[in-house]
């Protein structure tokens, strides 16, 4: 077999697992001042911007790396990756697309994300991030017209640094835990989104991301920011290519969600999860954090989990404001070598909030599955109320399925709920399937989108076709 | 505190007659347990309760020195009436009387001098603390094919000459294939501010079934600590059962192995609290073979400022095809200023199996209150019905009847 067709076949498990040959600016190897100091630079950030990822970086120098995880990893040397990478072309921004590198048209045509808008049928807004950049936002005429702001991180830091110093760091504060602090210091891109009062954002709003370079952590940071009555759905996806290293993404989210306002957040994650012996991968440790800070204000999170070698992240909520509400819904697999460790966390300080949890964890091959999460419902949250489900699912009898919850109740009036089940599909199941003509992968495949039901329809409808579709790939072969 | 333990466990070994070995060996867990004190939140297990601090505030400096060269008067006003049973008497630190009357003397061996295993390997530094200070443990032995007729009761009580002590027990006990114990533990507690800390350890063999029940019921200011290891072997039967509701604190921990197949374990437990009651219970069931059972079912019901915890994990090894756990934890939450706090856990290696579990906790319903008083029931009747009846679900799991019938009454419920 040549190397062309080794890499179709190798391309047969993991379809985005390519690579794009593209020139690239890197930052010097390693962490220090001056690398932080390149980064706010060729970004051509202002100086408070600087300091405060100055100030982020004075921290991380203190912390020590948590350890409490159930995946263990090998020790990350933080001297050894590039903190910057992005595609040379970018360097002068392109005002347009037509002056977009072919190459990075081509990647994301790939991909699936087309980033012309004449190609786009479905009404979805589009901000692509390609290593370090955010090479192209869609749609911005459309999304102009009713005041929403959709841009990239950096952008948002030139045009609107009035609402980026008011938010930015608000949830996820620099002085939050390891990775969190370390992306404040060295965060490269990501989206900023601002809705305005009363605005009902018309289309989805989506990022794209994308891993390319080797060697190299992502860190992006994404701001949302739902202003009074507004409302917004907010897609994620992401891969990268197909490496025998391990590469790091530790991206930031931040949702706020003032009076009234709704965020939904969706996250379709299929980073390279490594081959079928454990090697490669991306380790997926990623902070995201909601606060519902306004009365009647509600924050979603959606989440199906396939990829990454390790997927360690806590979605979470703080419902801050009276009536607020939180969501959690969650599809997380694991197959061969994978580990996951992730859940969310429901933090009720306001008066009658609410939150519900539904979490299915699906482990396959050897892999290893943990949901972690906490309900905390805070002395002065009367009348607040929470209802957790965490199903497991067990394929096989080298994987494990663990479940962590923590559950805290200081109030009296108010009532927590929490239920959870490890099973196998059972032979009944199978049986009753197989008889009506499926054949077993068929059969696994149904009941495992059955079970995963509840999660998928609270997908938009784009991405609830394709994450279906991405159940079934995972778990092909694990049959038996 | 370092100086004060070292300057204790010295006089201790000067006053006792123990082997070098023994000796030996005692230092080196009382230097495990300086080095890891006592536990602190920073560790999972008490990330809920933190010993150190809470014996800090409560009682400041601990001595850990007693002295065991007097007998202490057994006090027979506590003897419990209307039950003949075994006894063992345990009174500040120091077990009196071991009294099996009721039964076969050749059937039951009691070791005195039981050694202490080399086996160093936990890190509980509470139990390090235990094996280095307790002067005098006991294994008691019962034989193939013999159950004990009447019920043992141990009573752990002490009198107000000592304060601020740490009063270690351990016991031992084996079931050989077939037998069958029913221990009762009775708290009952007269003087104040000291750390108790109690180490059991059961093997049961083949067919064997221990009952174990622990009652906590008369107020007191002292802090408490129990650790229950349990070895299950094939078609073995374990019950525990644990009111617990006396006490300032008390952490209550099974450790149980099932280590052989069709064996099972049963949990129970009921949480009573008010007025800055802290207590916890924690359980690990280790399913590490086929066709094993556990179940557990904890219910709390919270007064004011108090709190109660609920730590349980069922861990089911790869080999543990077939096992089927359950856990339930509920409570009720009388108060603003009560805590209910619980950390349910599952850790599943294997995928033929039927685990789950479920924790709820709110207030009283309104609505049912609402229908008892419609019933001509004033306010605090309904309440008191509801808790009751909240309650008695837990001790009607109580398999043996004499015994269910005693904390029925120990409680104050009503047939």
């Amino acid at each position: 077999m040549d190397t062309r067709e080794k890499d179709i076949e190798k391309l047969k498990d993991y379809k985005y697992g390519f690579t794009t040959e593209i020139e690239n600016i890197r930052a010097p190897k390693g962490l220090d001042e001056k690398v932080i100091k390149f980064i706010s630079n060729i970004k051509k950030e202002p100086k408070w911007m600087l300091d405060f990822r100055l100030k982020a970086f004075e921290r991380f120098k203190k912390l020590e790396e948590p350890n409490w995880q159930k995946p263990k990893y090998p020790k990350i040397d933080y001297q050894d990756l590039y903190y910057y990478s992005a595609p040379k072309s970018m360097k002068d921004k392109p005002k347009s697309l037509d002056e977009l590198d072919p190459k990075l048209l081509e990647t994301y045509k790939k991909l699936g994300i087309p980033l012309q808008e004449q190609a786009r049928l479905n009404g979805i807004a589009i901000d692509a991030v390609f290593d370090s950049v955010s090479v192209a936002t869609t749609f911005k005429g459309e999304l102009t017209k009713h005041g929403i702001i959709f841009c990239s991180m950096s952008e948002a830091i030139q045009k609107y640094p009035d609402l980026v110093k008011k938010y930015l760091g608000t949830v996820i504060p620099t002085t939050d835990h390891f990775f969190a602090t370390l992306n404040s210091a060295v965060f490269t891109d990501g989206s900023f989104v601002y809705i305005p009062k009363g605005i009902k954002c018309p289309m989805e709003l989506s990022t794209y991301f994308r891993i390319n370079a080797s060697e190299t952590g992502q860190f992006e940071r994404t701001l949302i920011i739902a202003d009074e009555r507004s409302y917004v759905s907010y897609l994620e996806g992401c891969t990268a290519p197909m490496r025998d290293e391990n590469q790091l993404h530790a991206a930031n989210v931040e949702l706020i969600a003032l009076d009234d306002a709704e965020i939904k957040y969706s996250t379709v994650q299929n980073w390279y999860p490594g081959d079928e012996n454990g090697k490669g991968g991306i380790y997926n440790f990623v902070t995201k954090r909601g606060l519902c800070k306004g009365k009647n204000s509600k924050i979603s999170w959606t989440q199906v989990e396939t990829g990454s070698a390790i997927t360690w992240k806590y979605p979470s909520c703080i419902l801050k404001g009276d009536n607020s509400v939180g969501e959690f819904y969650s599809i997380a697999i694991t197959n061969n070598h994978q580990k996951a460790d992730t859940g969310t966390k429901m933090i009720h300080l306001g008066k009658n909030t609410k939150s519900k949890i539904i979490s299915k964890g699906i482990s396959a091959g050897y892999s290893d599955m943990t949901y972690r999460g906490l309900v905390d419902i805070n002395s002065k949250a009367q009348n607040s109320s929470n209802y957790t489900q965490c199903d497991s699912l067990l394929m096989g009898n080298k994987c494990g399925a663990h479940t962590v919850p923590y559950i805290k109740n200081k109030n009296f009036n108010s009532s927590i709920a929490h239920e959870a089940t490890t099973s196998k599909i059972s032979e009944e199941q199978l049986h009753y399937c197989q008889q009506r003509g499926l054949n077993p992968e068929e059969a696994v495949g149904l009941i495992v989108n059955g079970f995963c039901k509840e999660v998928l329809q609270q997908l938009p409808m784009e991405f609830a076709v394709e994450a279906q579709k991405l159940v079934g790939i995972s778990l092909e072969g694990s049959v038996g | 505190m370092t100086d004060q333990i070292k300057i204790d466990f010295d006089k201790i070994i000067k006053n006792s007659s123990f082997s070098d070995g023994d000796i030996k060996l005692k230092k080196e867990h009382l230097n495990r347990f300086i080095k890891q004190g006592f536990p602190n939140r920073k560790l999972e297990n008490w990330k809920f309760s933190d010993l150190s601090q809470i014996i800090q505030k409560n009682i400041g400096q601990l001595s850990f020195y007693n002295d065991h060269s007097s007998s202490n008067k057994i006090d027979t006003s506590i003897l419990i009436d209307g039950l003949e049973h075994n006894k063992i008497f345990f009174i500040n630190g120091r077990v009196e009387k071991i009294d099996f009357s009721y039964e076969d003397k050749t059937q039951i061996e009691i070791n005195e001098d039981c050694k202490l295993d080399n086996l160093l390997k936990n890190n509980n530094s509470l139990i390090d603390l235990n094996k280095a200070f307790t002067n005098k443990s006991y294994k008691i032995l019962i034989k193939k094919d013999y159950s004990l007729k009447k019920p043992l009761i141990v009573y752990h009580t002490n009198n107000n000459e000592i304060k601020s002590k740490n009063i270690n027990l351990r016991l031992e006990f084996e079931l050989e294939q077939n037998s069958s114990l029913r221990l009762i533990d009775f708290f009952y507690d007269n003087n104040e501010k000291n750390f108790i800390n109690i180490f059991y350890n059961f093997d049961l063999k083949k067919d064997a079934i221990l009952k174990n029940y622990k009652v906590d019921k008369t107020l007191n200011q002292n802090i408490k600590y129990s650790f229950n290891n349990i070895d299950q072997d094939e078609n073995s039967i374990s019950e525990t059962f644990i009111l617990s509701s006396g006490s300032n604190f008390f952490k209550n921990e099974i450790n149980c192995n099932l280590n052989g197949e069709y064996s099972s374990a049963f949990v129970n437990g009921i949480f009573s609290l008010m007025d800055k009651q802290h207590h916890e219970i924690r359980t690990t069931i280790n399913h590490l073979t086929e066709n094993t059972k556990s179940y557990q079912l904890i219910k709390s019901v919270l007064g004011k400022d108090s709190k109660s915890i609920y730590q349980g994990k069922i861990f089911v090894n790869s080999e543990a095809q077939k096992t089927d756990g359950y856990q339930l934890s509920k409570a009720i939450l009388l108060d603003e200023t009560s805590e209910f706090n619980a950390k349910p856990e599952l850790e599943i290696y294997a995928d033929d199996v039927k685990c789950s579990h479920g924790s709820s906790s709110g207030s009283l319903d309104e609505n049912s209150i609402f229908y008892l008083m419609s019933r001509g029931l004033n306010y605090k009747q309904s309440k008191e019905l509801l808790i009751n009846g909240f309650l008695l679900d837990v001790i009607e799991k109580i398999t043996d009847p004499e015994i269910k019938n005693l904390i029925k009454n120990t409680i104050g419920f009503k047939e």
